[in-house]
């Protein structure tokens, strides 16, 4: 078998047995694993208005894949997606908010904020790493953290002690009224397009310009870029700083199209962390993490309709996900059987 | 109020915030000593404060004021066993030993809420009735101001969790296995070439990691929220990660980190009625730990730095 094959081998297999896993599960608790897969179906591909909501779901996943995926090609590790998600979030809901402008002004500017907003807080990992070699990961989580409670404190101030703001101005909306219609009034919008734009701006950065080249080197190795004179610090803060941007449009896609308002949260989003299953599921590729937003999205939003259609808790689709997680990550041991597999077949010849 | 009188306040409450802390932070230090990051931490912390939880609701009428105690072996067998999982993907299956961890703590939350459902039929489990109980400790206690301050209405699970530190460090400095444990962490491959079994080495940290995290779990929601939901542990592992690192892989450093971002927890929730306190914005308290964290890592103060092979699977001769 081709190694080719193979890599594109171990993320199916793993997702099978996450979903074989998870029906065991449902099986031992006393569900009925097909009527929950049936309900998770449904909830997925039900009529036009579950669909509509799954596509909306499958958007902020997008950016947030390619957050991960962008900094992992680069050989950096960002598990800050989430707070640079939350940080993006509060920032786009600011500018809709505070002023009032023509849309075709209003709505960049909106989304540039939370991308700027993100840039930043994956700036202060990727320079701490340059400059320091303290590692990103650890970083980043207390980032998260920092994130979380600093945006809760503005939404604080800015709401005037309340816990949300107002919704924002229509002029900074992605809502769409011809997508709400073409699925029955979902919350479908237009960040959809820009998520898919910028996995287009993600494969021409990596592949078609010389910044893309570098950062992949590094991403191979560093020492070897260094001597053959990248500067391999400017390329990690870029990593970081692109990746924070594509994290913070994640949050824009909430903010602008999805909910229009940020309130305080108590604890994550969980998007920025199933942004790390997106990508690895797609071998942090572009169009891999098309194919990893969209499973892992739709699986998030179908599991809504598991506890009505067939009375199980929605958590099962987490406990699938993380399985998925953890045979994508072991996929050594998934190729090592793979090999033996056709070894063997090869003896049998 | 009076300078002495905030700290009677504060102290206590600090040292309750922290135990749990202490605990999951020297969880920690075993593991990545060994070389394992162990992001799981977090994850570790809800199983062990879910099957807490659940072990005192089903048996408290069975074993009385024991309960909670014996809730937390429960709780430390459980969460080994998730640790297991997190030590056969990233050492022998050589799984990105990050991803591993925070696979570990997805599954944990998913999978603890998934049982409360179905065993509660709602979104978190009934009170406890059967607490760790709070005490005067004797003749301690009645040392002027020192008996106020750490010996009056405190719960046995703080002496317990700062002798577990002390403990840690006498195992880690002292013991022939210690000694192999940071040479597995630091050089894995000069050990293995003195006989040391690094896999196995590595397995044992993990697990002791896991067993630490599921009883720090458990003392925290025994003694602090007395219920299991979604928000039980919130960040509480990954401050226990962020206490590890300030206190430079090194349990007493763990514990003097946990004792102190404690103080900072207390301070955040007690300290709107204590003044000059009231004036600072909570929110930098709230974020203090983690900020200390970055800027303990930059070099600020002082150099923190992870043991060599940390992060790095084991491949027998591989160099």
């Amino acid at each position: 078998m081709s190694n080719k094959a193979t890599n594109l081998l171990v993320p199916i297999i793993s997702v099978i047995l996450g979903l074989l896993v998870g029906a065991v599960i449902m099986l031992v608790s006393g569900y009925n694993p097909l009527e929950g897969y049936a309900a998770l179906w449904n909830g997925i591909f039900g009529d036009m208005y579950t669909i509509g909501e799954t596509i909306r779901q499958i958007t902020p996943y997008l950016l947030a894949g390619l957050a991960v995926a962008f900094a992992f090609r680069s050989g950096l590790f960002n598990i800050g997606v989430e707070g640079q998600l939350i940080v993006g979030w509060f920032a786009a809901a600011y500018v809709g908010v505070a002023v009032e402008l023509p849309k075709v002004i209003h709505l960049p500017l909106a989304i540039i904020a939370a991308a700027v907003a993100g840039a930043l807080w994956g700036f202060v990992p990727g320079l701490l790493k340059a400059k320091f070699h303290v590692h990103e990961v650890i970083v980043t989580i207390m980032m998260n953290y920092i994130a979380l409670h600093v945006t809760n404190a503005l939404i604080r101030t800015v709401s005037e002690g309340g816990d949300r703001t107002e919704n924002i101005f229509a002029s900074a909306s992605l809502r769409s009224e011809f997508l709400e219609n073409l699925t029955e009034f979902s919350r479908l919008h237009y960040g959809i397009i820009l998520a898919l734009i910028m996995v287009g701006v993600m494969w021409f950065i990596l592949e078609k310009t010389t910044l893309g080249f570098e950062l992949k080197a590094v991403g191979f190795n560093q020492n070897a870029s260094q001597y053959a004179g990248m500067n391999v610090n400017k390329n990690i803060i870029l990593a970081m700083v692109i990746s924070g941007a594509f994290a913070g449009m994640a949050g824009a896609m909430e903010a602008l199209g999805t909910f229009e308002y940020v309130s305080s949260k108590g604890g994550f989003t969980g998007i920025g962390f199933d942004g790390i299953a997106v990508a690895l599921l797609g071998m942090n590729t572009p169009l891999g993490v098309i194919f990893g937003a969209t499973l892992f999205g739709s699986l998030k939003y179908g599991a809504l309709n598991m506890p009505n259609a067939a009375g199980i808790p929605i958590e099962i689709v987490e406990i699938v996900i993380a399985v998925i997680i953890f045979f994508v990550a072991s996929g050594y041991i998934i190729r090592l059987l793979l090999l033996r597999a056709s070894a063997k077949k090869k003896e049998a010849k | 109020m009076s300078f002495l009188e905030v700290l009677y306040f504060i102290i206590p409450s600090a040292i309750f915030y922290a135990a749990p802390l202490i605990l999951v932070a020297i969880g920690g230090v075993f593991s990545e000593r060994s070389g394992v990051v162990n992001i799981g931490l977090e994850g570790l912390m809800v199983i062990g404060a879910f099957v807490g939880i659940l072990f005192n609701l089903l048996y408290a009428d069975t074993f009385g004021a024991a309960t909670p105690w014996i809730a937390l072996i429960a709780a430390m067998i459980a969460a080994l066993l998730l640790s297991l999982l997190h030590a056969v993907a990233s050492i022998s299956f050589r799984a990105d030993q990050v991803v591993s961890g925070v696979a570990i703590n997805l599954l944990a939350v998913a999978l603890s809420l998934y049982l409360v459902k179905r065993i509660f039929d709602k979104g978190q489990t009934d009170f406890i009735t059967e607490r760790f109980a709070r005490y005067n400790v004797p003749f301690l206690s009645d040392i002027p101001v020192i008996g106020r301050l750490f010996f009056t209405s405190v719960y046995n699970t703080s002496f317990f969790a700062i002798a577990m530190a002390f403990v840690a460090w006498f195992v880690i400095y002292k013991t022939p296995f210690g000694l192999r444990l940071r040479a597995v962490g630091e050089h894995p491959m000069a050990a293995d070439t003195m006989g040391v079994n690094v896999v196995r080495m590595r397995y044992v940290a993990v697990m002791i990691s896991g067993a630490l995290a599921g009883i720090g779990g458990a003392i925290y929601a025994q003694t602090i929220t007395n219920d299991f939901g979604h928000a039980t542990i919130n960040g509480q592992g990954f401050m226990a990660l962020a206490a590890m690192i300030f206190g430079k892989w090194h349990p007493l450093g763990a514990m003097g980190a946990a004792l102190f971002f404690g103080f900072a927890q207390s301070l955040s929730i007690v300290g709107s009625s204590i003044p000059i306190i009231q004036e600072i914005p909570n929110v930098f308290l709230l974020i203090l730990p983690y900020v200390l964290t970055i800027f303990a890592l930059a070099g600020f103060i002082g150099r923190a730095k992870a043991p060599l092979a940390n992060g790095k699977p084991y491949i027998k001769g591989q160099r």
